[in-house]
């Protein structure tokens, strides 16, 4: 290890310390980095198998861990919308499938890809690896805390899942998990199925929670010596600002959980009024419905942006990276990021505007809502702006780059029609519904997954993934899954409601028929496409040409470790110092079109690079 | 070379689709022509500026495709920029969010001259009850509903009485005269939706919830539900018929009123009374 690392330019730039002239230097000054105020971590290295990966505690295999789990939940996901694209499509070759199996793959497709596979994968799995290395870390502050986190995920899942083998199956209660309807007899799933979902997600909350203290803290406090706040790579910002906003979101979905829970088990009344049901009033009063949409939106709006947010910056370093530019408006992209946070918090009933709440909500709810939208579209022009003028290589990874910017753009939009309150009474509860949260939260930050795994493989596995059938995977994903939710939105205009396990004779709707099967066909070819990754990942492991270290030539602390894949403590034997923002790319004056965060400023003297 | 080509074939694909497109609006016949009016304005305006950002971003991966040789420019801000664009953008979203909330203040203010109909709801059904002579709605609870009472109308309330029950899926309404809708349910969320009058809103337990509309076409119209309520929701259908005021008076005067279908349940009562003594 020691040549590569006495090679690593990184390692060089360790003359800044200086400060104390102990070596030679241009000029000391220009080059000056505070110490350090704390101590170096102490590391539990692994001493068995079990240790290093099981029950490891090395946050990149515990990101490795969050990625697998939550891909595979992503797999089960994908098949159940598979299952309702059939009967949407082909009701006549879905004869095995009920109403009640139907509601029930709904539900579970949308509650796994939101919470399960989406959230986890961002957070879980991209936190846990990229923070540390990002920011310069040995590893996150509490390794045993952050361990504790991806098992109490596992149990999550396992528990999910456990619920499609139990009585009655899982619940069909529609993701937002609505009650009364939830728990009562006329839902599938009303008795074991909802108790399990309600359990999985209190414990998803508790595993979380353990994870993302871990995130926010290491980011405020494990920084190393030289990374700013205003120096850390976007994606940095984004994991960050989504773990805020989930440690203070779901609370909300715990509290109404563990409420569901004592009104479907004690028949207590916190969301149950006066029912009537087979002629008998139930034993239930007083409660309100639309209190837990409330409860449930609180968390549920964050939570789009819980997904968003790591995507916007995941996004933006990719887009620098391969556009060889730096990021256009660093500091408005921060504090985009940092406002779209908090305003989130302030539009949840935009979900709720036919719910029956009072009307005049609708007036603040539209206004906020739509105020989010200026520093949303700040960003996409500081994405499209960056790419301006740049030096731009169109690889796999920009290309999903360039995916996600198109499905964004798109779902942004038909986002701005259904915040804005009175056009979003005939849209509600349609399949334009259906169409913009898909493009905006389902395809948008899938885009920037899989770009984000091209442009990290090499990184995490040390071989690059083959970009001819990356291409493919690309361009199948992309023109298929765009030709499933473009013309989706059109079915919302006619007035298809969503929710809808078979449209029946409705005179409208029969020009519907049409789409539908289209928009099946390409749904099963999309679900299929995605095994040329899983495909191109086994092959690369086995084959693959090995990855130079830092093939992209990026600048940010994760391409400089000590090897490549780093090793647990991921720098070596001395953290790398930081001197300026991870977004000098093609700087003029300079002899490479990339400055690396640790180069320090008199080894770069005749650059005019900007102060960060 | 060829990606720009084909990103630029998705754009102008999308906006042939839109032009060209089989699927749109069903017809309305409702006075909330606004809402689509509001609808056609985001579009030109969204629409707009998702194609500009796309051709924007085609165009750079045309003009500043990787070559060795070159550099990218080195600007890391540009204030003015981001500040045109930023109060651009203000104004656009303001210019949209402006129509909205007016049409929404129309929404949530019901006109005076609006009859009321009350719709209820169930686990998978409809029914309607409209104001007798008196032109109000008796109170009602849920723990009222019985065989003799399937409104659970409160029997001490004298504007209750002269209520008209129409105890099918269908109702009728009047062309061109203003309803207020009064929804509300005995068991789970509902939604009393029917696309060719734009309006919606949910029917929650517990509560009851109100929109409103004037039809404006007389014909025959499918109610679907459009919130979620179990198993049956897809087969939760109804029926609106609107008519001329005439056919609409006529065919308000064969409905029964709530004393009439008491007195009929009573009658049936003592006629059991009677079979039981014999």
């Amino acid at each position: 290890m020691s040549d590569e690392y006495d090679n690593n330019k990184s390692y060089q730039a360790q003359s800044s310390e200086v400060m104390d002239g102990s070596t030679g230097s241009v000029n000391p000054d220009i080059d000056y980095v505070r110490p350090s105020e704390v101590g170096e971590q102490e590391l539990y290295h692994p001493h068995s198998f079990i240790e290093k990966w099981v029950f490891c505690q090395d946050a990149k295999v515990i990101g490795v861990q969050y990625f697998l789990t939550a891909v595979f939940t992503g797999v089960v996901g994908l098949i159940l919308s598979w299952l309702m694209r059939l009967q949407l499509g082909f009701p006549e070759l879905a004869g095995f499938m009920t109403a009640e199996h139907y509601y029930q793959f709904v539900t579970m497709h949308g509650m796994i890809m939101v919470v399960y596979f989406l959230t986890a994968l961002f957070l879980g799995g991209f936190g846990n690896y990229l923070i540390p290395l990002m920011v310069g870390a040995r590893d996150m502050v509490f390794p045993y805390v952050n361990m504790l986190s991806f098992w109490m995920f596992f149990v999550a899942v396992a528990v999910l899942m456990a619920s499609f083998f139990v009585p009655g199956g899982p619940t069909g209660a529609g993701w937002t998990l609505y009650p009364p309807q939830t728990i009562l007899e006329g839902t599938p799933g009303a008795g074991m199925g909802i108790l399990l979902m309600l359990i999985s997600l209190s414990l998803f909350v508790i595993g979380f929670t353990m994870g993302g203290l871990n995130y926010m803290i290491t980011i405020l406090q494990a920084r190393t010596r030289g990374m700013t706040l205003m120096r850390m790579p976007l994606t940095v910002w984004g994991i960050f600002t989504a773990t805020v906003l989930a440690m203070l979101a779901f609370p909300a979905l715990l509290v109404s959980a563990i409420m569901m829970t004592l009104d479907k088990v004690l028949q207590t009344s916190f969301f149950m009024p006066t029912i009537l049901k087979a002629g008998e009033v139930l034993e239930y009063g007083g409660g309100s419905p639309i209190l837990f949409q409330h409860l449930f939106w609180f968390f549920g709006h964050p939570e789009v942006y819980i997904v968003a947010l790591p995507a916007f910056g995941i996004v933006s370093d990719l887009i620098s990276v391969h556009a060889r530019k730096n990021i256009f408006g660093y500091r408005m992209m921060v504090w985009a990021i940092v406002g779209i946070g908090a305003l989130s918090f302030f539009v949840w009933a935009h979900h709720m505007y036919v719910s029956g709440m009072n009307p005049w909500f609708g007036f603040f709810f539209a206004t906020t809502t739509l105020i989010i939208a200026v520093p949303t579209a700040m960003k996409v022009y500081n994405w499209i702006l960056t790419l301006w003028r740049g030096n731009i290589r169109i690889n796999v990874v920009m290309l999903w780059c360039l995916g996600f910017i198109v499905t964004f753009v798109n779902g942004g939009i038909t986002g701005i029609f259904l915040g804005n309150v009175s056009v979003d009474v005939p849209l509600s509860d349609t399949y334009f519904v259906i169409a913009h949260f898909h493009m905006v939260m389902g395809i948008a930050p899938l885009m920037v997954i899989m770009g984000a795994v091209y442009h990290w493989f090499p990184l995490v596995a040390g071989k690059m993934l083959d970009e001819g059938l990356g291409k493919w995977h690309f361009w199948i994903t992309f023109l298929g899954a765009y030709s499933i939710y473009f013309p989706m939105h059109y079915l919302g205009f006619i007035g298809v409601p969503r929710r809808y396990f078979e449209m029946y004779d409705s005179p409208y709707m029969t020009s519907a028929v049409g789409m539908n099967e289209f928009i099946s066909i390409a749904a099963f070819i999309v679900g299929a496409a995605q095994f040329i990754l899983i495909f191109n990942i086994i092959k690369t492991l086995k084959t693959g040409k090995k990855a130079e270290q830092n093939p992209w030539k990026a600048n940010s602390l994760e391409w400089y470790t000590s090897t490549v894949p780093p090793e647990h403590g991921n720098f070596g034997d001395r953290l790398p110092v930081v001197h300026r923002w991870p977004y000098d790319f093609s700087v003029p004056g300079a002899k490479e079109d990339y400055i690396p965060q640790t180069t320090a400023p008199s080894e770069v003297i005749h650059t005019e690079v900007e102060k960060t | 070379m060829h990606a720009g080509i084909i990103f630029l074939l998705v754009i102008v694909g999308s906006v042939l689709f839109h032009i060209f497109t089989p699927w749109y609006w069903t017809d309305i016949a409702s006075n909330w022509k606004g809402m689509d009016d509001t609808i056609t304005l985001t579009f030109w305006v969204g629409g707009g500026v998702f194609v500009a950002v796309c051709l924007f971003m085609i165009y750079c991966v045309f003009r500043y495709q990787h070559k060795e040789d070159r550099r990218a420019e080195y600007k890391p801000e540009d204030k003015k920029l981001e500040k045109i664009l930023t109060w651009a953008t203000t104004l656009g979203v303001a210019a949209l969010l402006a129509p909205g909330l007016i049409i929404w203040n129309q929404y949530v203010n019901v006109p005076k001259n609006a009859i009321e109909v009350d719709v209820m709801a169930w686990q998978w059904g409809w029914q309607y009850r409209l104001p007798g002579k008196d032109g109000k709605l008796g109170t009602t609870q849920v723990r009222n509903i019985a065989d003799n009472n399937p409104f659970g109308i409160n029997p001490d309330d004298p504007f209750g009485k002269d209520d008209i029950m129409v105890e099918s899926d269908v109702i009728n309404l009047e062309n061109n005269r203003p309803v207020k809708i009064l929804l509300r349910s005995v068991d789970v969320l509902h939604n009393w939706y029917v696309p060719q009058f734009r309006a919606k809103m949910d029917a929650v337990p517990g509560t009851v919830t109100f929109y409103w509309f004037e039809p404006n076409k007389v014909g025959e119209y499918e109610v679907l539900c459009a919130e979620y309520c179990g198993v049956g929701h897809y087969a939760m259908r109804g029926g609106v018929e609107v008519q001329d005021k005439a056919d609409y008076e006529a065919w308000l005067g064969e409905q029964e009123t709530f004393e009439q279908l008491s007195a009929r349940y009573e009658k049936l009562n003592v006629d059991g009374n009677k079979l039981a003594k014999k």
